[in-house]
């Protein structure tokens, strides 16, 4: 009986010491779960995100995949609400056996994530979300951010208005009604209160997210007539904001400022007029000034045209981002653990520190897990070439200019934000070119 | 707050409140004949917003002339309400009548449902706008404002007109009296003849029509995304339930009174604006449950 | 009778099973519990005749009031937060249910559904208190005032939810057999002569409205607690539409229905996301006309349906044309 026993508890510790040995083997294949808005007005970002995937591993598994194993990605609904998306993630997780998850688009959804990639000791690429509280208010082991955050946005959207329209008296600002449209104006209005105390915000509006109509706000604005009008809405919001406010005469009105207006340029077509300043969360765009003409960038452009018949928005390009960080990271941690596949703690540390090209720069990952994005804003111009709005007089932001400091808190860093920083030697500039 | 800022607020509204009268007293005809509660209605307005959106860009891409929108909008209306609404009627509706409400409810739920999806699956989930029509028309100044003519004038005269004509087609017309007959009384209808089935076929056609009307008359200044059909419906049920279900003209005031509420929430409470329907419909159902202009009338039980 | 019960005892020893076959799927069964929760909820008014398609009210009111008490530091302990929070939407029935038991029919569901998009909007819009749109955190709480690690908390609150939801069933299913329970299916079927009887009908209907939010209530606490998230959403209609929905395609014939509609809601919604994540809601919605026009008794009656014959009186009420 006692031996019986002694070679069962022997047999089970076998079995646990083989665990980790086994993990270490390389498996058959690595599931991604990518949590993407398939349906909702968010899809707008969501499914470009997903087609961009689709292409990314698919290149990828042609050139072997990640350490030679070919990669799958599994797709997750963020549209279906918070909760549902939870027990997804988890089910993707548990049961398809992800190893790696990218959530996710939403500041709420990243935000409800983060905690739940820690119990499931999961590592977490923070692929498209913005809010810049997530590395500053939590310590979160396995996720990672591959691009900049709201802070490095606004920041860069600030110092270009600065720069570009120093002497503006009045703003008002129309922004969607949840976290992201009150918190990035919360930030921009830090900013500007330490660049300009003297300015008047003259109007505060916050409209349902999805609202179809703004002729009330456009009509508030249109009476108030503030020199600059900032919205930092997207999708079909920004869409019908622009459209109506073009119908009335706002946008010749006002100088407008619409940090997320990269993604909506092309559908805009000729509503979009000239001199309005625009951005795209980052320093993506497909006629990047510095690398517009790359034997990469030109590729992806024509391969995501074949396949969508648009050209590519920002969330693909941060797409690219999350699908090179991850493989970069697993080949230095795998490089590091002398070949063998690396295990999902050394994968995350592997992030620290990680430096990596991305199609339009160079993305490094900081100790605190928050990427180093360069920022790129422009005043639209009216070109031939293209039946919509391009960029000229384009600066670049370099991101640890723009980024709030490991350890501070964004909203304080802006406060105390120093008028050198708009002429900063560091920042580049270009003008539209063929 | 100068009292021109009044005006202009009203103004707004005007315009916000002609939209929902369309799709909200299609949904209030329906319930009037049909007693069902459709859930649906939402996505024959997105269905709608889309189809006539499509249309106006490809005709602008045949370089067709930009007025041909018009009547391209109210095409693609009596197509969705004939096509996908007859098409609901027929298959589904038809076999739950005299069923358990929740039943014809679920049902209607369930439609819409699917919908959301195919409407994803055909037009895609990128924005899609065409606001050719609105420019053609131009702009007028009140106050030193300029408000599109689309929008200030266009839209409330096709409410307008759409109210009238409904009270003339329901009082002068044959098919019009048969259907309010229907209305009243079903069993006394069929005894003198009257096709219920056909009654309830084009009664429900009608009703999606005016939701897709709805939505057309909007995709010229609103840019579609999935999800439009949703928001529009619980709004629809807030201007019918406030006028009483199945009264037209009460649905024409309630609408107007939400619109107007609503934009002048934007000036003095903007916090407040989304709340403004269901608060009016909460207050008005407490106070007189059966709505703003229902007089007591004998229902079958 | 015995057939419910065997009904009932079959899904039961199902779901005792299940989470140690297949440990991923305890949280996942946890939500399908709270749902079929928030659906006996509906089941009880569907009794009366009566469906609101606003208990998403009840099930984000108490879920909020958990994320509220447990972001602060007092109140840290799953056996206080859940019954609290499901008291404090049971005191919001009892309020609603105050003026809403006027109310029939269209207009029940109506009103039902027009307070709690007034609820809905107020979380959207209160963004510095309830944090809008993207919702609040729940931090994990302690349990019978031991901290755990996620995989023992989750196991523990299944069967928590487990224990609560056959004692709910239990309940309810007595409560539909009493006197009040009775009454409740003549609201259905004749009002006027209840009153005759000298009975208020609306004393009756507001028992169960306030049954029904308890029940909700007590679904929303717990989804809280073991999703670690709430947001608007848990209030907005297609949710409270989905409770319906869930009632429906169990069948409302017998107090496990709900349950089994809720599992079987889960299921198809997990196949539907692997198989088809961009059209999930078409599939549910396919799946809900089928059963309308098939299985109108839903699950349950399928399962319990061909015994009827002989013991018509403990069955659902048949569809009666109105």
């Amino acid at each position: 009986m006692a031996i019986k026993r002694s070679a069962a508890v022997a047999f089970a510790l076998g079995a646990l010491m083989a665990l980790p040995a086994l993990a270490q083997d390389k498996p058959k294949e690595l599931v991604v779960g990518i949590a993407t808005f398939l349906s909702g007005p968010a899809s707008v970002f969501g499914v470009p995100g997903k087609n961009a995937a689709d292409l990314f591993f698919e290149e990828l598994n042609a050139k072997g995949g990640i350490l030679g194993v070919p990669v799958k990605p599994v797709y997750v609904d963020e549209g279906a609400g918070t909760n549902q998306l939870i027990s997804e993630y988890r089910r993707v997780v548990q049961d398809q056996g992800a190893q790696v998850m990218f959530g996710a688009i939403s500041s709420g959804s990243c935000n409800a994530l983060a905690p739940v990639a820690e119990d499931l000791k999961v590592v977490n690429v923070m692929w498209d979300c913005g809010t810049q509280t997530i590395f500053e208010e939590g310590k979160w082991k396995y996720s990672v951010r591959t691009q900049g955050h709201a802070g490095a946005e606004m920041m860069a959207t600030l110092l270009y208005l600065m720069k570009t329209k120093p002497d503006f008296k009045t703003i008002a600002v129309v922004n969607q009604d949840y976290a992201w449209g009150r918190e990035s104006w919360a930030l921009f209005q830090a900013g500007l209160k330490a660049l300009k105390p003297d300015v008047k915000i003259v109007a505060e509006l916050f409209p349902k997210f999805g609202a179809p109509d703004f002729s009330t706000e456009i009509t508030r604005l249109s009476a108030l007539r503030p020199d600059v009008v900032l919205s930092t809405s997207w999708g079909g919001d920004l869409d019908t904001f622009v459209q109506q406010a073009a119908a009335r005469g706002l946008l010749k009105q006002s100088t407008f400022v619409l940090p997320l207006a990269e993604s909506s340029m092309e559908r805009l077509g000729a509503v979009m007029p000239e001199g309005v300043i625009v951005g795209g969360r980052g320093d993506h765009y497909f006629l990047h000034p510095k690398h517009k003409n790359s034997a990469e960038m030109q590729s992806f452009v024509k391969k995501y045209r074949d396949k969508t018949n648009v050209y590519p928005i920002y969330p693909t390009f941060h797409m690219n981002q999350a699908v090179t960080g991850l493989a970069k990271a697993y080949e230095k941690a795998g490089a590091a653990n002398g070949g063998k596949w690396p295990t999902k703690e050394q994968v995350i540390a592997a992030f620290e520190g990680l430096e990596f090209k991305s199609l339009t720069g160079t993305i490094t990952i900081r100790s605190d897990h928050q990427g180093l994005e360069d920022q790129l804003l422009g005043t639209t111009k009216r070109v031939p070439e293209y039946p919509f709005a391009v960029y000229d007089k384009m600066a670049l932001y370099p991101g640890k200019l723009v980024t709030t400091p490991v350890g501070e808190k964004s909203l304080e860093w802006f406060a105390k934000t120093k008028l050198d920083l708009v002429n900063d030697k560091s920042i580049e500039t270009f003008d539209y070119s063929k | 707050m100068p009292p021109e800022m009044l005006f202009l607020a009203a103004l707004d509204g005007l315009a916000y409140g002609s939209l929902l009268f369309l799709v909200a007293v299609g949904l209030s005809l329906i319930f009037g004949v049909l007693g069902v509660l459709n859930v649906a209605h939402g996505s024959f307005y997105a269905i709608g917003a889309y189809v006539a959106a499509s249309a106006v860009l490809a005709a602008a891409g045949m370089g067709l002339p930009t007025w041909l929108a018009f009547p391209l909008f109210l095409i693609s209306a009596i197509l969705v309400g004939v096509v996908v609404g007859g098409t609901v009627e027929a298959l589904l509706l038809r076999r739950i009548y005299g069923k358990e409400e929740v039943l014809q409810l679920l049902v209607t739920f369930a439609v819409f449902m699917i919908l959301e999806d195919a409407q994803k699956v055909v037009f895609g989930t990128q924005p899609l706008f065409a606001n050719a029509p609105m420019n053609w028309l131009g702009t007028i100044e009140v106050f030193g404002i300029y408000y599109t003519n689309y929008q200030l004038i266009l839209i409330p005269l096709v409410a307008l007109a759409v109210l009238v004509g409904l009270r003339l087609f329901l009082r002068r017309t044959s098919f019009g009296r048969a259907i309010v007959a229907v209305t009243q009384d079903r069993e006394a209808a069929m005894a003198m003849g009257i096709n219920a089935t056909r009654i309830y076929l084009f009664t429900f056609m009608i009703g999606a029509s005016l939701a897709a009307l709805g939505g057309a008359l909007s995709s010229a200044t609103t840019s579609l995304t999935p999800g439009i059909g949703s928001g529009m419906i619980v709004l629809s049920f807030a201007v019918a339930a406030t006028a009483g279900l199945g009264r037209i003209e009460g649905a024409a005031v309630a609408a107007l009174m939400i619109g107007l509420g609503r934009s002048a929430a934007v000036y003095f409470a903007p916090e407040f604006d989304v709340l403004i329907p269901y608060l009016i419909m909460v207050v008005v159902l407490l106070i007189k449950p059966e709505g703003l202009f229902t007089t007591l009338q004998t229902r079958k039980v | 009778m015995a057939r419910q019960y065997l009904i009932g005892a079959a899904l039961l020893i199902a779901l005792i099973v299940f989470p140690v076959v297949s440990p991923w799927s305890t949280v996942i069964l946890t939500v399908a519990l709270c749902e079929g929760l928030a659906a006996l909820g509906i089941l009880v008014l569907l009794r009366a005749g009566q469906v609101s398609f606003g208990h998403g009210l009840f099930f984000a009111f108490s879920a909020y009031v958990v994320a509220f008490m447990a972001a602060a530091s007092f109140g840290h302990e799953v056996l206080l937060l859940v019954p609290i929070a499901t008291a404090a939407s049971g005191l919001v029935a009892a309020l609603v249910g105050l003026f809403i038991v006027r109310y029939r029919a269209i207009f029940f569901g109506m009103l039902n559904l027009a307070i709690s998009m007034v609820f809905f909007s107020l979380l959207e819009k209160l963004f510095s208190v309830t944090g809008g749109a993207d919702g609040k955190r729940v931090p994990r709480p302690t349990l019978a005032g031991m901290t755990l690690e996620r995989e023992t908390f989750e196991f523990w609150m299944f069967y928590i939810t487990l224990a609560l939801a056959v004692t709910a069933a239990l309940g309810v299913a007595r409560y539909l057999l009493s006197p009040g329970g009775k009454a409740l299916e003549a609201i259905k079927s004749n009002e006027t002569r209840l009153e005759y009887l000298g009975v208020s009908s609306r004393k009756v209907l507001y028992g169960a409205y306030l049954l029904s939010g308890l029940l909700a209530g007590l679904g929303g606490a717990i989804i809280a607690l073991v999703s670690g998230h709430v947001t608007p959403e848990l209030a907005y209609w297609v949710r409270s539409g989905e409770f319906v929905f869930i009632a429906i395609l169990g069948g409302v014939g017998g107090v496990a229905g709900p349950f089994l509609g809720a599992l079987m809601f889960q299921i198809i919604r997990g196949y539907a996301a692997v198989h088809a994540p961009e059209t999930w809601h078409a599939v549910l919605g396919v799946m809900l006309l089928v059963i309308i026009f098939f299985a109108p008794s839903g699950l349950y009656g399928l399962i319990a349906g061909r015994k009827r014959k002989s013991a018509p009186k403990e069955t659902a009420p048949k569809e009666t044309a109105p």
